[in-house]
């Protein structure tokens, strides 16, 4: 063994190492939050000047920041947290943006080599702890490996199927002295992601698509990740076929194009749902079939259709739903090849069968289930303030949200045009993650306009970032859905619990409007429909200001269309059923 | 249905808990699960014996492969093998037992490796069903202890499983 604690000609600390590991893949900001076996690490940080380091104020909105970075922009995020609670405080990001495939390196400090498994004080077993929910994680045990395990890391969480990897570093490691070596690439012999699709099975595809009478295009958060939005508007303008998007794939197609059918599943339009439920033929891509999309699978599988399925990661292919044509392979490949061969192809779609499928669609389209009731004067419509929201921001926004009602509203009611702008916890659905989403976004686009949209009990989650946002002057737009319930919870225990409302208030509400003003910024209560519009454009005008706007909205409202849970996707309740409430009793009864 | 899933990995800390980890987290079954270096030191090489419809199989072979420490998955179901656990069982041996138990050791081949006053240890080696069959010849009463390894599993001929 030679002697790594005398540091010699050549060499640098391991935190020295760590920083130039970063600045080898280019990170621009490091969100996270000091400690004791971080120490070393923080005192290089102080001495380098590539990246910029932000200070949150709890290490797990470290993660949702650096989380909301990489949606934003598609590059890796970093976060980094010290041992034991700054490492378990980060537990609830990390498992978000592995439900959401975010790529992501976390760097954990740990105690000192020697005291691992001695019950040090903050000591947790780190890689144990985050084994389910990372894709990879690593113990570094010598200093002369930082580099190589950084380096894999970071190529671990940007191929194949993205991921967060944790790699979790003993404090003394980052004291020692080793030479500073970065590789230019890895090989792992136990990690080769696939890029390219089977060709014969694109082929196959294409032909099956040509042949296909009710055609539909379902495609979720992989074609997002994939950065596959091009390829996917040029396949589906060529063949006139309707889109759908999940939760995730939301502005994967431009939501206002005529071939767009809304989000599908648990709260999707009735054209998006019965069309997917109708279909002969799907083409789903980057997505995952998942219970909160088909609903029922048994009853989704009902009705005789042939699947065709583009995923990067082989086991999200025939894992709920089985289907008749997997491609595995990187969307934007796949579907690039997809389109080469429809250019050179002289069949076309079948233009009669087309024809009475979209007037079927359309059909369905008229029952215009997101209409909504907004004639009151004097009660806002949460539905509203989003609408709104997406007409003076020019539909242009990034916008964050948190998870209940309010995100369903965001999602139906914000028209994204573009892939990337709609950032949110779709798989683990964590309450907590609006505002960390909003700073990363603001950190990656200083000029970009971005909305958190946001509940009373989710903004409570994360409230302490209001001062992450003063230090570095970040002017987010939070616009706060005020129904004094934790509305989803609510609305379920109107829907199947008969009416129970056990624990789903909110009371004792901080006044927002002081609160914003207490960290500097500027806060506005918006309590009548007519004032919605104009405190927006406000808003929106204070370009360098962060703005709380608590818009006090209907109490009762609920989030329709909805497939009640283990229903079929076309056993939809309708907002405009008058009865829409005993509808739901009859389905439970 | 019955599997025997053989997997190359690297030998790390800490990959035997990732498999493990990936089993209860999914809720498959796991019979049984043997791991040990094989002869290039860097990689250990796993037999798991699970069970479960053809999806659920498929899906496991998915979830492994996803691995990132695992180099290789091979369902040895998918052709012929060879199937071979090992099995140490310490059985009464007294006054006419002696005798018996000597027989039945003898009848599935097994060898007798400690003989002590009262008892005998029976060595047995065999596919999972033959080490159930000899259990089963035997009398409850007579079995003092058991221990098995687990399965291991080969392919016949030219399925071979190496990087
Ligand atoms: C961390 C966390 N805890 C609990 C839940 C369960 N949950 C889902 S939605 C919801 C209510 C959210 O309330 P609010 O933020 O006010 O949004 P609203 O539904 O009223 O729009 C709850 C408690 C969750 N998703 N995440
Ligand atoms: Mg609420």
């Amino acid at each position: 063994m030679d002697d790594s604690n005398q540091q010699k000609v050549g060499q640098i600390s391991g935190a020295e190492i760590i920083m130039r590991c970063l600045q080898e893949e280019n990170v621009k900001f490091v969100f996270g939050y000091p400690g004791g076996a971080v120490l070393h690490i923080y005192d290089a940080l102080f001495k380098q000047k590539h990246f910029k380091h932000i200070l949150v104020r709890h290490e797990q909105a470290a993660v949702h920041a650096a989380d909301a970075f990489s949606r934003a922009t598609g590059e890796v995020g970093v976060a980094l947290v010290t041992s034991g609670p700054g490492a378990t405080n980060a537990v609830t990001g990390i498992a978000t943006a592995y439900m959401d495939s975010i790529p992501m390196v976390v760097i954990s400090g740990q105690v000192p080599t020697a005291a691992i498994g001695m019950d040090a004080f903050q000591e947790v077993d780190m890689v144990g702890v985050t084994r389910p929910c990372v894709k990879h994680n690593f113990l570094i045990k010598d200093v002369h490996d930082i580099a190589i395990t950084l380096k894999k890391a970071f190529y671990i969480a940007a191929s194949g199927r993205p991921g967060p990897v944790v790699v979790d570093i003993p404090k003394d490691i980052t004291a020692e002295f080793a030479e500073f070596d970065y590789p230019k690439s890895v090989e792992m012999r136990s990690y080769t992601p696939v890029t390219k699709g089977h060709s014969g099975q694109i082929k196959k595809a294409v032909k099956i698509l040509l042949e296909a009478k009710r055609p539909m295009i379902y495609t979720g958060g992989g074609l997002v990740l994939g950065d596959a939005s091009n390829e996917l508007v040029k396949l589906a303008r060529t063949l006139d076929y309707p889109v759908t998007n999940t939760l995730m794939g939301l502005g994967g197609y431009p939501a206002t194009d005529k071939q767009y059918v809304g989000m599908l599943g648990m709260h999707g339009t009735y054209e998006a749902n019965n069309a997917m439920q109708d279909c002969d033929v799907l083409l789903a891509v980057g997505a995952r079939f998942d219970d909160r999309v088909v609903g029922n699978p048994d009853h989704f599988l009902s009705v005789p259709r042939t699947i065709i399925h583009i995923d990067v990661d082989p086991s999200s292919i025939s894992k709920r739903v089985k289907v008749d044509v997997p491609i595995v392979g990187h969307v934007q490949s796949v579907l690039g090849e997809m389109n080469e061969l429809l250019a050179a192809e002289t069949k076309k779609p079948d233009a009669s069968a087309l024809k009475s499928w979209w007037a079927k669609i359309d059909g369905w389209r008229a029952k215009n289930t997101s209409s909504y009731d907004g004639s009151s004067s004097s009660i806002i419509k949460p539905q509203y303030v989003i609408e709104k929201l997406c007409e003076v921001t020019k539909g242009d926004a990034f916008v964050t949200s948190d998870v209940g009602q309010h995100q369903m509203w965001a999602a139906q009611y914000y028209k994204f045009d573009k892939p990337r702008r709609w950032i949110n916890s779709g798989g683990l659905g964590t309450m907590g993650v609006g505002l960390p989403y909003a700073m990363g976004c603001q950190l990656a686009y200083p000029d970009a306009q971005v909305a958190c949209v946001t509940g009373e009990g989710s903004i409570q989650m994360n409230i302490q970032e209001l001062s992450t946002c003063k230090q570095f002057h970040l002017p987010i737009k939070v616009i706060l859905l005020n129904n004094r319930y934790l509305g989803m919870v609510r609305q379920w225990q109107e829907f199947f619990y008969e009416n129970r409302y056990s624990e789903s208030y909110m009371d004792s509400l901080p006044d927002f409007v002081k609160l914003a003003e207490s960290y500097g910024h500027v806060g506005m209560n918006i309590e009548k429909p007519g004032d919605v519009e104009g405190a927006l454009q406000d808003a929106f005008a204070m370009k360098d200001k962060f703005v709380f706007m608590n818009f006090m909205t209907d109490q009762k409202e609920n989030v329709f269309p909805m497939v009640p849970n283990g229903k079929g996707l076309s056993e939809m309740i309708l907002g405009s059923d008058p009865n829409a409430n005993d509808a739901v009793d009859e389905m439970e009864g | 249905m019955k599997h025997i899933i053989s997997l190359l990995m690297e030998n790390e800390a800490g990959a035997l808990s990732r498999v493990a980890g990936l089993f209860s987290a999914r809720a498959y079954n796991i019979e049984s699960l043997t791991v040990a270096p094989t002869e290039d030191a860097t990689l250990s090489r796993m037999t798991i014996v699970t069970s479960g419809s053809d999806e659920v199989i498929e899906q496991i072979i998915k979830q492994l492969n996803k691995l990132v420490d695992v180099v290789k998955v091979l369902d040895l179901n998918d052709g012929r093998y060879i199937e071979r656990e090992l099995m140490l069982v310490k059985v009464k041996a007294t006054g006419a037992l002696r005798e018996e138990m000597k027989r039945i050791s003898d009848i599935f081949r097994g060898r007798i490796i400690d003989v002590a006053d009262g008892s005998y240890t029976i060595e047995l080696t065999g596919s999972g069903s033959k080490l159930d069959a000899f259990l089963e010849a035997l009398d409850k009463t007579v079995i003092l202890e058991t221990v098995r390894t687990g399965a291991s599993g080969i392919g016949r001929g030219d399925r071979i499983l190496k990087v």
